[in-house]
């Protein structure tokens, strides 16, 4: 066939007509963004499954990447740009800012079109109508619940401006990054890139474990024009070696001779877009055996890694206390799965060299540590690199390991071009870090009034190929293997067992989930044996302030398990009740409720890991927020606004915001382990606190002195104050810790968040099936800085909580794409009630602390309690799909 | 005249080696002469085909494609109690005014995807595609479709019974396209599908079933069942049919329960343990006969 150019498709996008010159079958998607630049269409899967491209096509909702082009020509596509200057686009943007509905917000495009879909015919559906017409987009930050809400009120929006807020510590204001959000103006990794982009292709093993020989470079090269490189193992100018922790630095950026898991990057083709992607790059593999943990740990096994014996990458211990007799014993063997991020922005960014300097621009969670793994890798001095975070379409903990980042600055640095990618979803899927899947045994015991005695925790955590954070879990997990208790005796190992399988990193909770699976079970086991009720039980034993935990550290303040127990008492009988009604008629439905605890230290263990906050205010009134913490959809920037403005004594709105660029905001460390409220939050405060005194010692003024700024004039007390210079304070936090030593004693964390989650639920006992009807969350956060967000990131985690419980288990090969690895849809969340307990932490930030992963933890635990409560099945195996539901109810 | 439109793999190129040809002829005749000529892939909605080259592109480059994009054919249009045309979607089928023994398909219609699927895919793609956990295919064998294969050479009818032969295999020839099911005069019966999936939307069957039964006071006069996912291909289970002919409610169910199913080969996979899935089969067949 001979190639003509093709006549020009004849597009009308938001009423306006283009004629595009692109190949017909080219996606919707694809002419959306990359020929109009209409980035608010999001790609999240390139395959249907995740609804992030939803646009209309003649008012009827599509996937825009599975439209041919030349199908959409001659209709009317109206895309998040064109939806948010219409009335039903404000009043449902108004609508998703009020009830929080827009976390990272990279599905929020997608939810709105769709919606905006559903709001033309019916202006104001019931929720079943809401779930037909959304349940096609997936959202993995907000549990969907307020993304309801906001549709199913939005018609009350329609033609009324938002009121503007004061924003003071306390208030439900809305999210300051959200209304980018709403109108599809936010730069997402994939978003943005120099015109002239050259493009990166990763080219990575197929095989888990593998030697293998690049062919000719010089030949490729010479076969493939527009492809101007081809990167490997010897181009790394510096370290080709990146990870966590700074004497690890086991990833390579290329491997070298053997790869060890699939997904192993062994070079990157780099080129125009079309040359690289086009362009076979066949690489000679040799498939060495691969081991798994059994075979990993066994006598003689292989090593991954020379230095590293048996495997093992770490051990974590606690080991404290002396046995009291036990009257009942209870134990259990879990074993859990691979859990993928799913975060529905796929990595991607861009890099260009700039003289000596690099600049990366990419979806991430922690600029710093970014930045201290590109210079690594290029053997320069952190001030020459970069690092301009995108928005981040979501992270829980998998954006904190670099991913596109080194590479593309190797490539920049060496052509000195900028260049971009963007991965594929099973290229996400496949290379990224998951959760690590534990191999859990636990014993425990209670005295004859159900008083806990002991509790011995052995897990093996399969770590995969490289280090990343498994050290990190492997820590954690001992300190919190006893849950939020009084335990007498604790002895617990947590080992980091490196195998030829991805990488486990970081995922909300590291590693405490899949703990807390195992030492709730055995809770439900002992009240029952001792004849307690199971959530009397838990109130018993529960930690309270003034107890010594199992490393030793005395609990002063802010334990609010009790108040968060008692909070769901009363929710606990009624559901109780409900689920004894609806047994009593019997049926292959069987209801049942569950209860369980959670403890979660906030920031690193036993580690420093402060936080510098920075406010400038110029002599022209122009007040400016330093906020070097990402907010990957968290809402750290609206909190952080909140704290500074109080502690400071200005609304949010007077605010302007610079936000974790390395070139010129402080370090405040990564978005995890929960920490910016509690730790950059204080850190805000003190920022907010000193440029306060400043300003009052130059009026003279006494402390209750009030503020104001108003069109660049300072007033204190009414009274204008002009300044000389610019004002600039610093707020500095660094949470006290002790290091553990080697029996696990010492001060791992600062602060504690604390909670209780009851799932209420029905088993079908003929398909093994679960039907969630109601999550009651009882969250001690201290102090809730902005109650919305708060209840967003619960909802959120009580999703995630809910997929690792019910569904997800990532299996390389086997579900590396959004269709076969399953998240929680729309109509998996049931109504959650969310109870904020406020007993104040002295060192947070007006008494906050953090709640991003303490929401996820207990979630499993209380729908398995549930399952046990209605059918007697123990859940040992996670995720609980019908099949192994079933299997657990033949065990009894 | 058929646009006649040479195109590469993703965008224009100089370097372009592999290259797709996109054909978007405005009338069946023409359909079939390009299918005739070229063989190249019919194009419906796309929800298959481009999750397939997505799928296609992970470790390299997808082999080249021809396409054949129908969605300009009008006669390919239309959906009613006797007709579903090449081009009807989930949401014209969901939404049509069919007679009772079509609720079935209409329920499988709203549960495919999500709306962006249903408002696009078609339920002949569905079958086309062949697989085994295609929900189209139970409730149509409940109807007795029969597809209609169209090529340069002339039309034929096939039962769907016959047209799917294996997981992804049909009896459709390269050259022909399917241009309609044709179903017959149906019992006035209200058809029932259930569905059984591990989350609430967008999933793919563990297995799924379809029946109706019309009953004589308290006894079964007819009854009509298939399954899918448990087996490569979806299966009417006529045995099953047989025996519950005269059966009271309760006696159905255990029927149902008991009775040898050797038309089902359930395997394992991701979704489900073979043993699961024989088991579960006689569930969803009992909620969708006796519910
Ligand atoms: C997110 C998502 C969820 C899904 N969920 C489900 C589900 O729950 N259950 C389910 O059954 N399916 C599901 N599907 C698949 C379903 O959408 C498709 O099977 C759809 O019905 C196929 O129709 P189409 O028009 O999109 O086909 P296309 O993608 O256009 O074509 C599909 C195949 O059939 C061929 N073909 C199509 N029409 C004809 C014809 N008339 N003659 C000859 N060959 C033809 C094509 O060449 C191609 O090989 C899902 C898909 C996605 C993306
Ligand atoms: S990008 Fe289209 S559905 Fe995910
Ligand atoms: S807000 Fe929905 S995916 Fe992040």
């Amino acid at each position: 066939m001979n190639a003509m150019p093709p006549p020009p498709i004849a597009l009308t996008v938001n009423g306006q007509t283009h004629a595009l010159p692109l190949p017909p079958a080219t996606r919707l998607s694809a002419a959306l963004r990359d020929t109009l630049g209409l980035t608010g269409t999001k790609i999240g899967c390139d395959a249907g499954d995740c609804g992030a491209c939803t646009v209309l096509l003649d008012g009827a909702q599509v996937c825009a990447c599975m439209v041919p082009v030349a199908q959409a020509a001659g209709a009317q596509v109206t895309t998040v740009e064109g939806l948010a200057g219409t009335r039903w686009g404000q009043a449902l943007a108004a609508s998703f800012l009020h009830h929080g509905a827009a976390q990272c917000g990279i599905c929020t495009p997608g939810m709105v079109m769709a919606a905006a879909e559903l709001l033309a015919r019916d202006a104001t559906p019931d929720e079943a109508a809401v779930e037909a017409a959304l349940g096609g987009v997936l959202c993995r930050c907000t549990g969907y619940r307020k993304i309801t809400d906001a549709v199913l009120d939005a018609h009350r929006f329609l033609d009324t401006p938002p009121a503007p807020e004061s924003g003071a510590v306390g208030a439900r204001i809305p999210r300051l990054d959200g209304p980018a959000k709403l109108d599809g103006s936010e730069r997402y990794g994939a978003d943005a890139a120099p015109a002239d982009a050259l493009w990166l292709r990763p080219i990575r093993s197929p095989h888990a474990h593998a030697r293998f020989t690049l062919p000719d470079i010089p030949q490729f090269l010479a076969a493939n024009p527009g492809v101007e490189a081809v990167l490997t193992a010897r181009d790394v100018p510096g370290r080709n070696g990146f990870g966590i922790y700074p004497h690890i630095k086991d990833q390579p950026v290329f491997a070298e001779h053997t790869v060890l898991y699939r997904g192993d990057c062994v070079a990157a083709l780099v080129g125009t877009r079309d040359a690289v992607l086009r362009a076979e790059f066949p690489v000679a593999w040799v498939p060495l055996p691969a081991l798994d943990v059994t075979a990993a740990r066994a006598d003689g096994a292989p090593l991954l890694h020379a230095h590293l014996p048996g495997n093992i990458l770490t051990t974590g211990r606690v080991v404290s206390g002396t046995a009291a007799p036990a009257a009942h014993t209870a134990r259990i063997a879990v074993q859990t799965s691979f859990v993928e991020h799913a975060y529905i922005e796929p990595e991607a960014g861009y890099a260009q060299r700039i003289g000596d300097v690099v600049e990366v621009f990419a979806s991430t969670q922690a600029p710093y540590m970014d930045r201290e793994e590109v210079a690594g890798v290029l053997g320069i001095p952190e001030d020459r690199v970069r690092i301009i975070p995108s928005a981040c379409g979501g992270g829980f903990g998998g954006k904190l390991d670099v991913a596109v980042q080194p590479m593309l600055a190797v490539a920049a640095w060496l052509l000195n071009k900028p260049v971009r990618t963007i991965y594929a979803r099973p290229e996400s899927m496949l290379s990224s870090t998951k959760r690590h899947p534990a191999s859990i045994t636990a014993e425990a015991g209670c005295d004859a009034q159900g008083r806990l005695t002991h509790i011995h925790f052995d897990g093996d955590y399969d770590t995969g190929a490289y280090a990343s954070w498994g050290p990190t879990v492997a820590g954690r997990v001992p300190v919190h293997a006893s849950g939020p208790y009084r335990v007498p005796q604790v002895a617990a190992v947590a080992r980091a067992v490196h195998t030829h399988n991805p990488p486990s990193g970081a995922f909300r909770g590291f590693g405490v989930p899949q703990a807390a699976i195992a030492q709730e079970a055995l809770w439900d086991q002992l009240a029952d044996a001792a004849g307690l009720d199971r959530l009397e039980f838990r109130v018993l034993n529960a930690l309270r302030a003034g107890d010594t935990t199992a490393t030793g550290q005395r609990v002063e303040h802010s334990v609010g398990l009790l108040a968060c127990l008692e909070a769901l008492r009363p929710h606990w009988q009624a559901l109780r009740a409900r689920a004894a009604a609806e047994n009593a008629r019997g049926g292959a439905l069987r209801h049942g409720v569950g209860v369980a605890c959670m403890w979660y230290g906030i920031g690193n263990t036993g580690m420093s890991n402060p936080s510098t906050m920075r406010l400038e205010l110029t002599p022209d009134g122009a007040l400016t927020f330093f906020n070097g913490a990402v907010d990957i959809g968290q809402g750290s920037t609206t909190v952080l606004h909140q704290i500074a403005a109080e502690a400071l004594g200005l609304p949010v709105v007077v605010f302007a915001h610079v936000n974790g660029d390395t070139f010129l905001t402080p370090d405040a460390g990564k978005t995890s382990a929960s920490r910016q409220t509690f730790v950059s939050g204080r850190a805000a405060f003190e920022a907010g606190r000193a440029l306060r005194a400043d300003i009052l010692r130059r009026a003279n003024a006494g402390d209750d002195a009030a503020l104001s700024l108003e069109a660049g004039v300072l007033r204190v007390n009414g009274a204008s104050l002009h300044l000389h210079e610019t004002l600039r304070a610093e707020g500095r936090f660094d949470p006290p810790t002790v290091p553990l030593d080697e029996n696990g004693q010492g001060i791992p964390y600062a602060t504690y968040g604390f909670a209780a989650q009851i799932a209420a639920l029905a088993v079908d006992t003929r398909l093994g099936t679960i039907k969630l009807y109601r999550i009651v969350a009882a969250h001690d956060v201290g102090r809730a800085i902005n109650p919305t967000l708060l209840e967003g990131q619960i909802h959120g985690g009580i999703a995630q909580g809910i997929g690792l419980a019910l569904m997800e288990e990532y299996i390389p090969g086997r579900t590396e794409n959004l269709h076969d690895y399953l998240i929680p849809s729309m109509g998996d969340v049931p109504p959650i009630d969310t109870i904020l307990i406020e007993d104040p932490e002295p060192l947070g930030p007006c008494g906050a602390k953090g709640v991003g992963e303490p929401a996820l933890v207990a979630t499993a635990p209380a729908i398995y309690s549930a399952i046990r409560d209605a059918t007697g099945a123990v859940i040992t195996r996670v995720p609980a799909l019908p099949h192994r539901v079933l299997e657990a109810l033949r065990r009894g | 005249m058929a646009q006649y439109l040479p195109v590469e793999c993703r965008a224009n190129s100089p370097y372009a080696r592999k290259m797709d040809a996109y054909f978007r002829p405005m009338s069946l005749p023409e359909a079939l002469d390009l299918m005739a000529r070229h063989r190249p892939q019919p194009l419906a909605g796309g929800t298959d085909l481009y999750p397939w080259i997505t799928g296609a592109e992970v470790w390299g480059p997808r082999p080249a494609l021809n396409w054949l994009d129908m969605s300009g054919i009008a006669a390919l249009r239309g959906v009613s109690a006797t007709r579903i045309g090449a081009l009807a979607t989930w949401t014209e089928v969901a939404e049509a005014a069919l007679p009772p023994a079509f609720r079935a398909l209409q329920q499988a219609a709203r549960q495919v995807g999500g709306r962006q699927v249903q408002n696009r895919g078609t339920v002949l793609g569905n079958l086309c595609n062949a697989s085994p956990a295609a929900d189209g295919v139970p409730p149509l064998l409940l109807l007795d479709a029969e597809v209609e294969l169209a090529s340069a050479a002339g039309t034929r009818r096939i039962a769907l019974s016959q047209f799917i032969l294996h997981n992804r295999r049909t009896a459709r020839t390269p050259e022909e396209i399917a241009v309609a099911l044709h179903i017959p005069a149906q019992p006035d019966v209200e058809s029932r599908f259930e569905k059984l999936g591990a989350r609430k939307q967008l999933v793919i069957s563990i297995a799924m079933a379809a029946g109706l039964a019309r009953w004589d006071g308290k006894r079964i006069a007819q009854a009509r069942v298939a399954i899918g996912a448990c087996s490569p291909v979806a299966r009417r289970l006529h045995g099953l049919e047989a025996a519950l002919l005269g059966a009271t409610r309760d006696e159905a169910a255990q029927i149902i329960a008991r009775l040898p199913l050797p038309e089902l080969s359930p395997i394992a996979d991701v979704r489900g343990s073979a043993a699961y899935r024989a088991a579960a089969a006689r569930d969803v067949v009992a909620r969708a006969v006796l519910a």
